[in-house]
């Protein structure tokens, strides 16, 4: 497994608790890439009917009984989410998609949003109740799914770099070459998030993995009570489709278990450029004030930036890698990693043991994009 | 000059700060956290704890060991976050 | 546009902010505060100095008409094309240049019951005393490590407060390993030397290896336990101590947001402190950023005052005298012993208890700072604070950075800059962030 990320702690648990003999390779800290940067959302709301809200659906399941199974708490907090249309025309769309997710499966009820928010800005067209929303501590998850793993015979390497892959003779997959020394291994599977597209280049076997940088801004604690669910705006889900280079915002906001609001949402394609950007912070600030008037007298305390790992369709690179046997891909998940990790680690641990994945992974296949658009 | 604290009237000098004037009237703490609801009164002094929160003319989070006394001024202890 | 913005009025930012106007640059000196003089001169208005060191040099300086920003709490500092931008509480400044004079707070080691009402930094008490004219308590332990204890202790006797003890954790007559630097810095010995007469005329003892470890007291302070310790700082032996103040401290941790958010070079110092590194002529490693005082190393108010002066010519173009150059060498060197002197010894991680707070905003015990170590893996102080919520308060880990970095593991620059670097420095509401945010169409 390379990458500790969330992905890579969710693959690690469920093969382990397959019977695989799990090694884990991090080049940093266990979930220091981008697990560590976001909201710890899994949500079925923001995702069209399609493949990405089938992998969504089982992964609220796996989720909800992996809350139940490891025994680490990890705040799995069943808030629900309620997206919030502000025009009529917002209102529209946002109806018939949730139209189109309840008859994928999704518990999607229309509201007055103000009734479940009270804080809510009274200038809104309407909202949609999505129950089944969740949110969950990511850093503690990733932590407490590794925990268990290891206690189940895997063995967990960070500050370990992989250098290179070992192939034999027929091309496939005999292990890794890393900074600790070689590995041996039937499989590697490539969980390196943003960087899973070094890996996979490193395997031999391109899959382009881009980074899509975010902002989140995080406020001084508040009780509980202020805002309850996760709340976001109906132009949300179009901004995840978009391909725009630029800066694409939609406000997002929700509460924590600490008593912090977490504030976001932006995406940008700038590489893995780090520096904060004040133009950004200020609109996501703006829009946040603009859906809970109240929070222009609430103090920012600080700010923190991570890097979605996308594919120009906007779906993970999900299963073995038909170009390098022994090749496995679990990586792309662009903003819902956290949120489809268990279904990913299942999925994955079912392909390794020879039974048939619970979905069909062939939206997913890692060999689908046209040659020019991997290099 | 004096201000309001919890409905006691207590002397300040001149720019002086609200906690100082606390501190100065016996008080150790007014400020109880969000967690443990335990007593924290100053710590640091200069600003950069945030122990010493106090609601100065209805609004919370204010730093006593920051915030001037102004005459009249009316300073209650902070519960917590200090929003209701 | 200014053409130098000094951010900091303590003595370093005034200094440099005197001498870059005297060489006839537009300087706007920027502070949080109401009044210049920083952390060292704190002061009442109206003060006339007694009790204050270096006195007649605040004077001096501030005699000098400055464009002088109080109450402007900076958050931000960016570099745009033609200079900087400070975001403060009270407007933007922008300049071509900036000399970062941000100076230091204490430096703390959680023990157990140090959030009880009635314990105070050491610089807080001062601070208390000296700004506002307030003793912090009526019987009095001072305790830590470092040369600081001693004006503290000495403040608050001569305020008619009840010393019962200082209580140096270390064990200094390490100093005289380092005669060279002493030599070079008499007058600051002589300082050291006055603080002890003092204490010797009222009384007050001063014991080394031995420091608070323990507080206990229900609603405020009432008693301490202190600890004799051995050269790491375990405990040998223990007594009690009934008091109703602690000033506690060791050492200062230089506040580097803004050298970090400018992407300054930063290093480990001698103490154990991140500081951002400047070369011979007070430049950061960003071009336009000079930086002066504490926030290159720890080191007081004579350091400071030169640094400064050296950055505010540098700053206006000036090649600065040979003699400010070489006292400054003198200084750092004498800085660098002190450091060598007091350093901070392991063994006082085990002074806590499971349920001693680390982090005191956030309320996070040792137990769950340990515990994402041992337990969940954690192997730098980042994760540390990711997993158990160190650092994640009000105060944005400035109390418990040090104390976290040192159970996440060895110290190094990397896991400090982890801790210190904050995109937002002050609080700011969201609403003034928002102010200049223009919708586009």
């Amino acid at each position: 497994m390379v990458g500790a990320g969330m992905v890579g702690a969710a693959c690690a648990y469920y093969c382990a608790e397959a019977g695989l003999r799990v090694g884990v390779v991090e080049r940093g800290a266990v979930a220091s890439g981008t697990t560590s940067a976001g909201e710890g959302n899994i949500l079925v709301s923001d995702k069209e009917p399609g493949p990405e809200l089938d992998l969504a659906l089982l992964s609220l399941r796996l989720w909800t009984s992996l809350g139940e199974r490891v025994a680490d708490g990890f705040e799995l907090d069943p808030k629900g989410g309620v997206v919030v249309a502000r025009t009529p025309a917002a209102l529209s769309g946002l109806t018939s998609l949730a139209a189109g997710q309840r008859a994928a499966g999704v518990t999607a009820e229309v509201v007055d949003p103000t009734e479940l928010e009270p804080r809510l800005t009274r200038e809104v067209a309407g909202g949609v109740h999505y129950p089944q929303d969740m949110q969950v501590q990511p850093m503690l998850a990733a932590a407490a799914l590794l925990r268990h793993a290891r206690s189940l015979g895997a063995t967990v390497h960070t500050g370990t770099s992989v250098l290179a892959f070992r192939r034999g003779g027929d091309g496939g997959i005999t292990g890794l070459r890393t900074s600790a020394g070689d590995l041996d291994a039937q499989w590697v599977i490539n969980a390196a998030g943003t960087w899973g597209g070094e890996i996979a280049e490193l395997a031999g076997a391109p899959v382009p993995v881009l980074p899509r940088r975010g902002f989140i801004l995080v406020t001084q604690p508040l009780p509980p009570s202020v805002i309850r669910h996760k709340v976001y705006s109906a132009d949300y889900v179009a901004n995840v489709a978009s391909s725009d280079a630029t800066l694409e915002t939609s406000v997002v906001v929700e509460g924590t278990r600490a008593g912090t609001v977490l504030i976001g949402a932006s995406r940008e394609r700038v590489g893995f450029d780090r520096t904060m950007s004040l133009p950004v912070l200020r609109k996501l600030a703006a829009q946040a004030v603009g859906l809970f008037p109240f929070l222009a007298e609430v103090d920012l305390l600080r700010s923190y930036v991570g890097f979605r790992p996308y594919c120009p369709d906007h779906l993970p690179v999900i299963g073995p890698d038909p170009r390098v046997p022994g090749l496995v891909h679990a990586c792309g998940h662009e903003g819902a990693g956290i949120g489809l990790a268990a279904a990913t680690g299942h999925l994955i641990a079912q392909s390794l043991t020879g039974a048939t994945p619970e979905l069909d992974l062939s939206p997913f296949r890692p060999d689908r994009f046209a040659a020019e658009v991997v290099s | 000059m004096s201000f309001l604290f919890d409905g006691k009237e207590i002397a300040a000098d001149a720019s002086q700060s609200i906690g100082a004037a606390l501190i100065a009237a016996g008080y150790r703490s007014w400020h109880t956290t969000r967690h443990l609801g335990a007593p924290r009164g100053i710590f640091c002094g200069i600003g950069i704890c945030f122990d010493c929160l106090v609601i100065v003319n209805g609004r919370p989070n204010q730093r006593a060991c920051l915030t001037e006394a102004r005459d009249g001024d009316e300073v209650c202890a902070q519960e917590g976050t200090g929003h209701g | 546009m200014a053409d130098i913005a000094v951010l900091g009025a303590g003595p370093a930012g005034l200094a440099a902010a005197v001498a870059a106007h005297r060489a006839g640059a537009r300087v706007t000196l920027v502070d949080a505060g109401p009044r210049v003089g920083g952390q060292y001169w704190r002061h009442q208005d109206g003060d006339d100095g007694r009790g204050h060191h270096l006195w007649s040099t605040l004077c001096r300086l501030r005699e000098v008409p400055l464009d002088f920003r109080p109450h402007h709490a900076i958050w931000h500092v960016e570099r745009t094309g033609d200079g900087f931008v400070t975001h403060t509480s009270a407007g933007e400044i922008t300049s071509q240049r900036l000399v970062i004079a941000a100076g230091a707070h204490d430096r703390q080691l959680p023990f157990p019951g140090w959030t009880l009402p009635g314990v105070f930094t050491a610089g807080g008490a001062q601070a208390l005393l000296k700004g506002q004219g307030v003793a912090a308590g009526d019987r009095v332990v001072v305790a830590g490590t470092g040369p600081f204890l001693l004006p503290v202790a000495a403040g608050l006797a001569e305020a008619g407060a009840r010393v019962l003890g200082v209580y140096e954790a270390g064990s200094p007559v390490g100093f005289a390993r380092h005669p060279a630097a002493v030599l070079r810095n008499a007058s600051r010995i002589t300082e050291g030397a006055a603080y002890l007469r003092v204490l010797r005329r009222h009384g007050i003892a001063f014991h080394t290896r031995k420091t608070v470890v323990a507080a206990h007291g229900d609603d405020q302070v009432r008693a301490v336990t202190l600890g004799s310790l051995d050269r790491d700082w375990h405990v040998v032996a223990t007594e009690d101590v009934e008091c109703d103040t602690v000033a506690v401290g060791y050492g200062f941790t230089p506040q580097l947001e803004i050298p970090l958010q400018l992407g300054c070079d930063t290093h480990l110092d001698v103490d154990g402190s991140l500081v951002a590194t400047a070369d011979d002529a007070q430049r950061a490693s960003v071009p336009g950023v000079y930086l002066a005082g504490e926030v290159c190393g720890v080191g007081g108010a004579r350091l400071s005052l030169m640094e400064g002066e050296l950055a505010g010519l540098h700053a206006a173009g000036v090649v600065p005298d040979k003699r400010i150059v070489r006292r400054r060498a003198a200084l750092r060197a004498f800085a660098t012993a002190m450091h060598r002197t007091y350093p901070v010894r392991p063994g006082w991680q085990t002074w806590l208890d499971d349920d001693t707070l680390v982090c005191r905003c956030e309320e996070v015990p040792a137990r769950d700072v340990r515990r994402s170590v041992v337990e969940l893996g954690a192997t730098d102080p980042r994760a540390v604070k990711l997993l158990a919520r160190p650092g994640m308060g009000l105060c944005q880990g400035r109390v418990c950075g040090y104390a976290t970095a040192c159970l996440a593991g060895p110290v190094t620059a990397a896991g400090l800059r982890d801790l210190s670097a904050r995109p937002i420095a002050q609080p700011v509401t969201l609403g003034s962030l928002a102010e200049q945010h223009v919708e586009e169409p």
